[in-house]
């Protein structure tokens, strides 16, 4: 089937087989793989995107669902520049295997794009749904704490 | 794979008339689990995530296509509540409340709120409208009276709405995790209280007992509190799986009954 969608500002195709979700079609149709896949059940957020302005989980999308709709993958977060969480991940030292990374990105910039001045505690509660296998909460968390700081 | 991406609810139930085999998929949140493990492979999907039909909520009503993410606040304390225990934020921006109602597995959060309250579930056909209670609605473990050419269009809450509702669930850590024990108490200042348990029984289980016991009590003390507990713990019936046992989730239910209760009457 045909889906045609917006991804970060574009005008994107492609031809499903299927039921295959968002996130196969990003990376494996659009060649867009900085949304990865990991649990493939909504547990992990490294597929994390902007489905219509809302963060969601592209692996549990199904990608003909997405036909006419808008798309932001962390591949358009930034422009040029980095978006500055990714500055900010990279400063405090946030990322370590980087595989969860594209998810917390994309997480923490839709958080801060609703509520620019959060709380430690909302950041907890709005990355609760992006897992890091490195374990490395602390130093995200003290990225993001200084980024909201230093506006 | 044909998708039906149907404009208005004539056409919605128009598909499920002419395809009553098709697959629903409104949040994707336990279909696309399903589909991306291979378990499943559909060949009709109708798609109701733009179907504007069953967006609306109002104090009586909630449209089946309303995330959770929107029924984070709103009228009511207990929904807003459960509805902030769901998943993650991008679960609770995808999966709907109709889809909780549709799935009904026994951890669906919504279902003890929807049980204590008597609610009923609208459903939609080409053949008319109708509505079930909650208890002739959920009929076993992911088995519903929802015949396959209906969709499910609202949860219908009644006129009577309580004074005090709470509602909170035992889970593992406090993020994407599928209750152990569920909860949801009603008060209303005459005295009259409902309590509803999720994930301790097939389908939510309402305590009638407790609830006959503690309605009696203007102004319970700690033994009432005390006997109503035993009485939850009593009338659940509890398995055993790989996320906690069935004596815990007994005892775990009356505690969580009576603490949802002191809420009710501390506020």
């Amino acid at each position: 089937m045909r889906v045609q969608l917006t991804v970060n500002g574009e005008a994107r195709a492609c031809d499903t087989k299927g039921s295959e979700s968002l996130l196969f079609a990003l990376r494996d149709y659009l060649h867009l793989t900085g949304s990865k896949g990991a649990c493939e059940q909504g547990e992990c957020g490294s597929c994390s995107v902007l489905l219509d302005g809302e963060l969601v989980c592209a692996c549990l999308v199904m990608a003909v669902d997405a036909h006419g709709s808008e798309v932001v993958t962390v591949e358009g977060l930034g422009g040029p520049e980095l978006h500055p969480v990714q500055k900010a991940l990279i400063d405090a030292g946030g990322v370590q295997c980087g595989f969860c990374t594209p998810g917390f990105v994309v997480a923490a910039a839709a958080l801060l794009d609703e509520n620019p001045a959060p709380s430690s505690d909302e950041m907890r509660e709005a990355l609760a749904g992006n897992i890091c296998r490195c374990t490395g909460y602390g130093a995200i968390l003290r990225g993001l704490e200084t980024l909201v700081e230093g506006r | 794979m044909e998708v039906i991406h149907p404009v208005d609810l004539d056409e919605a139930v128009g598909a499920l008339a002419a395809y009553p085999e098709a697959t629903l998929l409104a949040g994707g949140t336990d279909l696309m689990v399903e589909v991306n493990f291979d378990l499943i492979r559909p060949d009709v999907v109708v798609a109701l995530r733009r179907l504007d039909d069953i967006q609306d909520v109002s104090r009586r009503r909630i449209g089946a296509g309303v995330t959770f993410r929107r029924l984070e606040s709103g009228d009511h304390n207990a929904l807003a509540q459960l509805a902030r225990t769901i998943g993650s934020p991008q679960i609770r921006a995808a999966g709907t409340i109709g889809g909780n109602i549709g799935t009904a597995s026994p951890a669906g959060d919504s279902l003890p709120f929807l049980a204590a309250l008597d609610a009923e579930i609208e459903l939609h056909s080409t053949s008319g409208t109708r509505r079930v209670r909650w208890d002739d609605f959920f009929t076993g473990v992911k088995r519903t009276a929802r015949r396959p050419d209906e969709l499910i269009t609202a949860a219908v809450l009644p006129e009577d709405l309580p004074d005090f509702q709470e509602f909170a669930k035992i889970g593992q850590r406090s993020a994407m995790v599928i209750s152990i024990v569920s909860a949801c108490v009603l008060r209303w200042r005459d005295g009259r209280t409902r309590v509803a348990l999720g994930s301790v029984g097939p389908t939510p289980i309402r305590a009638r007992r407790a609830e006959a016991m503690v309605s009696d009590e203007t102004d319970p003390g700690p033994a009432a509190l005390e006997e109503f507990a035993r009485l939850v713990s009593q009338e659940v019936s509890p398995i055993t799986d790989h996320r906690g046992t069935g004596e815990y989730r007994r005892h775990a239910s009356g505690v969580l009954a009576r603490r949802l209760l002191e809420r009710c009457l501390s506020s």
